[in-house]
């Protein structure tokens, strides 16, 4: 579904990307896990369109959307769900799921999203007329989340969801990213909570200082002792 | 007349003034929101939008507000250009060099009127003379009423299309976070070139009534009504829509009553007295909130 082929990206002379291949099948849970500053952002934020790579590839559907505008790469069917979560915080609930369907046109069917997004995220069909600056961080976290579903994307991908948030709130969200998973949608998800994102990923690659270093099976890598030791805390 | 309806009678041309302020802030702060250029152009467009209802109505014979109409459309129109053709190519250049740019477009738009028009004054002619609502002493006449009539018209107009309309969602968004905005679809530049279409249009709607007004236009009228505009957005807060609105209400009810009640000469110090004010005590404006700069 996505191919990305050996993309260099660059902030100005720094080179943040050298040289960066993976790819994402249909229906998969990737992740790609790393530590701070290892380029986790920088490749998904490469592959939304927001950066585009000075070389390489990246292909999606049998299409290469490097250097299509990011207000085009989400008509093709990429979702994000940005670091920070980056909701609009002075518009209300309800607005901002309206702006995650901006593209489409289907009334019915982003009717019919909005709800499954209320299904989903209760908590959000309270407070939909609320300033969005006014949810507590997880609530936000399930904003930004339902925005992108609003989308209807084929792939999303999501910067580290859990950032922030409580343990038992790290786990409900995860909870839900195997659930969008099930229900048709390709995910490719950055973290740091590497245990976590190993427990629900079918695989995974460690991204070191902007090149990919490991990759392979989510099961295996979380035995690793190599990777237990650099990321799993043990 | 007493004093009260002294008072009274120069809140009426204050508020008049005021709306004039309002709808020239508005572009300000509108075009400040979505790309942080404070656009010095803008009284410039004004300018240029009066003298499009100027021709409109003494070579085409139309009467008032078809004319407002028509500048409203054309000026629009130039306020994209001057977006594509001035600004657009600067998008990621460092803001002073964006900045002195306006300062540029701004003379080229006076020079070039001048060039086009000659710079002497253009008597506007005489409308509505005979229009006028009399409330006991007080006298409303039928500038002032269209000034406030369309400025009402015109407000609710752009609340609607801000608040409810897909492409003011879009606005909004791209205002707050444009790199998020795109990643929902929003193509930032098409909400950019839409902000400045409508933020002249408003501008050549003020333009075209204050000629009305007056009765008097020439290539650098824009100057001291822009500059207070940009006094008004930053009292009500810069990049707030109802702050622009309340700024320029304050402003020109201020200016009126310094006229009235002190001397004329003295009015526009009064703006820029009110502008040190508002840096000094609440720099972020009497909407505004507290924030550090967004980066
Ligand atoms: N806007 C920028 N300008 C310059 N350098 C940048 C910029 N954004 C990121 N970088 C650099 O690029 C490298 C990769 O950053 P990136 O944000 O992709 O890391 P990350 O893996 O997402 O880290 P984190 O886990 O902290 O979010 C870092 O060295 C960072 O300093
Ligand atoms: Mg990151």
């Amino acid at each position: 579904m996505l191919k990305i082929n050996d993309i260099n990206v660059y902030y100005g002379a720094i080179h943040a990307l050298k040289g960066i291949s993976l790819f994402v099948n249909e229906g998969e849970i990737v992740t790609l896990i790393g530590a701070n500053g290892a380029g986790k952002s920088t490749t998904l934020r490469t592959i939304s369109g927001l950066l585009s790579p000075k070389t390489g590839s990246i292909e999606f559907m049998g299409k290469n959307i490097a250097g299509l505008k990011a207000h085009d790469i989400v008509r093709e069917g990429i979702s994000q769900v940005p670091e920070g979560r980056r909701i609009f915080a002075e518009m209300t609930v309800q607005e901002n799921l309206d702006l995650g369907a901006f593209i489409r046109t289907d009334k019915e069917g982003i009717e019919e999203d909005l709800k499954n997004v209320f299904g989903r995220f209760p908590r959000l069909l309270e407070r939909k007329d609320q300033l969005a600056g006014t949810l507590s961080g997880g609530e936000q976290q399930m904003l930004a989340m339902g925005r992108a579903l609003m989308s209807r994307p084929k792939l999303l991908l999501l910067d580290e969801p859990s950032m922030g948030l409580a343990p038992l709130f790290i786990r409900e969200i995860f909870s839900i990213i195997k659930d969008i998973n099930e229900t048709g949608t390709t995910v490719l998800l950055v973290e740091q909570n590497a245990n976590m994102a190993l427990s629900v990923a079918n695989r995974a690659y460690v991204l070191e200082t902007g090149r990919i270093t490991v990759t392979g099976d989510a099961k295996e890598l979380s035995k690793s002792e190599e990777i237990k030791k650099a990321y799993l805390g043990g | 007349m007493d004093f009260s309806q002294q008072f009274f009678q120069q809140m009426i041309n204050g508020i008049s003034l005021g709306s004039i302020y309002a709808l020239i802030a508005l572009g300000y702060t509108m075009i400040y929101g979505i790309i942080k250029l404070i656009n010095f152009a803008h009284g410039d467009i004004y300018m240029v939008g009066a003298y499009i209802g100027f021709f409109a109505i003494t070579q085409a014979q139309i009467h008032i507000f078809p004319a407002i109409l028509i500048s409203m459309v054309v000026t629009g129109i130039l306020g994209i250009l001057v977006e594509r053709l001035a600004y657009k190519p600067l998008r990621h250049a460092p803001r002073i060099s964006v900045l002195i740019t306006a300062i540029g477009v701004s003379f080229f738009l006076e020079y070039t009127s001048m060039y086009f028009v000659s710079p002497t004054p253009r008597t506007f002619p005489a409308m509505l003379g005979g229009v006028s609502i009399h409330v006991g002493e007080l006298v409303i006449n039928g500038q002032q009423l269209t000034i406030l009539g369309v400025t009402i018209l015109l407000m609710a107009i752009l609340t609607y299309v801000v608040q409810k309309t897909k492409i003011g969602k879009a606005m909004r968004a791209a205002s707050f976070d444009t790199e998020t905005a795109e990643l929902m679809g929003v193509n930032a530049d098409r909400v950019i070139s839409f902000t400045f279409c409508i933020g002249s249009a408003l501008a050549a709607a003020a333009g075209v009534m204050v000629g009305m007004y007056y009765n008097s236009i020439d290539p650098l009228m824009g100057i001291m009504p822009g500059l207070k505009a940009f006094v008004a957005a930053v009292l009500g807060g810069i990049g707030i829509l109802p702050g622009a609105v309340v700024g320029g209400l304050i402003l020109g009810i201020i200016e009126a009553l310094v006229s009235g009640f002190i001397s004329s000469t003295f009015r526009d110090a009064a703006a820029f007295a009110i502008l040190i004010l508002v840096l000094l005590i609440k720099p972020s404006g009497i909407f505004g909130k507290n924030t550090r700069e967004k980066v």
